[in-house]
């Protein structure tokens, strides 16, 4: 399969990229890792006429100590984030999030950036990034502005970003030795997950966040409320879906989605209360 | 648009269309058949190839993006005539059947053991998560793969 036509422009840095992007206007598309955008152009359900390639910027791509965060370039791929040892000390969550995307010739292309920015529910590092209350840094014309992850996904593959604006760091958290979870259910190895769960709990505070529970990645504060009340871990994880509206699709029914969320915040957060 | 890419050692300079995939590249353009494709959905790795050292899905990739790298593809292994020791022990431990998968296959496996040299079997399964085979050799594949970690 082979896309449809397009024109490709290589961005030396961010400036460039979003003044191409300007230039083009809404044909045009940034192209990081590829591994959502190319899939999608092959099928042809995306045909930009205009691919700005922003893969190449090598200061968006770095994993720096940022004080009370970690602060990750756009570009960083996903073995990368897995790998660092920064990352594994400040905000395992995330570094072990990282390494369950796709397979490993995967996670050498992909990068944060892209997956956030896509916007997809069922990817692993939105969900994460929202329970561990990241913030994204974002370029555009007019200069930077900061958003936190839970202002960022609108809908379906939709995201806050307008179309000349670029994603260009993430912002996470020190997890200050907080106690996390990870779940991942899938059928076949290297897929994206039925329904996930990243979770981290301290002494006062928890963050619950679920893949592929809606159209946006879901942050299950009902579930952080009952556990700051006192409620079990058993009984928290009840309200798992609270704030979810799952679909069916041909992996499985909401009800069973539902179902599966339940079992896996309860798992998530017994690791991260063991 | 011009590229620029180094396969095997050779250096290649192409007029490609933007749109050209890098695994299109290499068997219609460099008329390396080896490299196959399977699924050409990004899932299968029958198309696994090295660039700059990382095992990569070459028809998930355009070439463009690999302009100015470095490309191994399965041709590129032997030296004088001798294969490569992963290829030598796909061959010693029945790591094919029909073959398909294999140029993949070998090239995720040299790319897993450069990430880590003394995998347990539970890794070299989890390593090579996207490279399937439709013979389902999994078993000899694994068993190949550890034997070349020992070589
Ligand atoms: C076989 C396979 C399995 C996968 N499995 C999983 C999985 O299990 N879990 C998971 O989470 N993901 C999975 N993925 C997706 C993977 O994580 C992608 O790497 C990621 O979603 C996209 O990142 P990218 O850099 O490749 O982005 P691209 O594909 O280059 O871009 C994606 C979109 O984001 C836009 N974009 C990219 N970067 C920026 C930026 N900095 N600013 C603004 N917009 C930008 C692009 O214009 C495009 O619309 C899988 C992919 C494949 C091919
Ligand atoms: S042909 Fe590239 S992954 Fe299957
Ligand atoms: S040997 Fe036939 S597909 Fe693997």
């Amino acid at each position: 399969m082979i896309p449809a036509a397009f024109d490709y422009k290589r961005a030396s840095s961010a400036a460039e990229a979003i003044s191409l992007v300007g230039q083009y206007g809404d044909e045009a598309k940034f192209l990081a890792g590829g591994h959502s955008l190319i899939p999608l152009m092959k099928l042809r359900l995306a045909q930009p006429a205009m691919l700005i390639d922003i893969g190449r910027i090598k200061d968006l791509s770095y994993i720096k100590d940022g004080g009370d965060f970690i602060a990750i370039g756009a570009l960083t791929r996903h073995m990368d984030v897995e790998k660092s040892a920064l990352v594994l000390k400040e905000v395992p969550l995330l570094a072990h999030a990282a390494g369950y995307v796709g397979d490993a010739q995967v996670r050498h292309r992909g990068t944060i950036g892209g997956s956030l920015a896509h916007a997809d529910s069922a990817s692993d590092l939105p969900a994460t990034t929202l329970a561990l209350g990241a913030t994204y840094v974002v370029q555009g014309p007019k200069g930077e502005r900061l958003m936190a992850a839970a202002d960022f996904y609108k809908g379906f593959l939709e995201s806050a970003l307008q179309p000349d604006e670029m994603l260009t760091e993430i912002r996470v958290p020190k997890m200050n030795g907080a106690k996390w979870g990870f779940e991942k259910f899938n059928r076949r190895a290297q897929d994206w997950a039925i329904v996930g769960v990243a979770a981290w709990r301290s002494k006062d505070a928890s963050g619950v966040a679920l893949v592929n529970m809606g159209s946006t990645p879901i942050l299950a504060t009902s579930v952080s409320a009952a556990l700051k009340s006192g409620a079990s871990v058993a009984d928290a994880a009840q309200l798992a879906s609270n704030e979810a509206e799952p679909q069916d699709d041909l992996n499985a029914s909401s009800e069973y989605r539902v179902h599966l969320a339940k079992v896996l915040v309860r798992r998530a957060l017994e690791k991260a209360s063991a | 648009m011009k590229v620029s890419i180094t396969v095997n050692g050779t250096r290649q300079e192409k007029d490609v269309e933007p749109r050209t995939l890098l695994v299109h590249f290499l068997r219609d353009r460099l008329q390396l058949t080896g490299t196959n494709i399977g699924c050409d959905t990004s899932s299968c790795g029958a198309c696994t190839i090295h660039l700059d050292g990382e095992a990569v899905k070459s028809c998930t990739m355009l070439a463009a993006q690999a302009d100015g790298g470095k490309v191994t593809t399965i041709e590129g292994l032997s030296k004088d005539g001798v294969m490569h020791p992963m290829q030598q022990a796909f061959m010693e431990n029945h790591g094919l059947q029909c073959g398909y998968c294999t140029p993949g296959m070998v090239m995720a496996s040299i790319g897993l053991l450069k990430e880590n040299p003394n995998p347990t079997e539970e890794e070299v399964r989890l390593g090579l998560e996207g490279n399937l085979c439709r013979c389902t050799g999994y078993h000899n594949i694994v068993k190949s793969v550890l034997a070349a970690a020992k070589k």
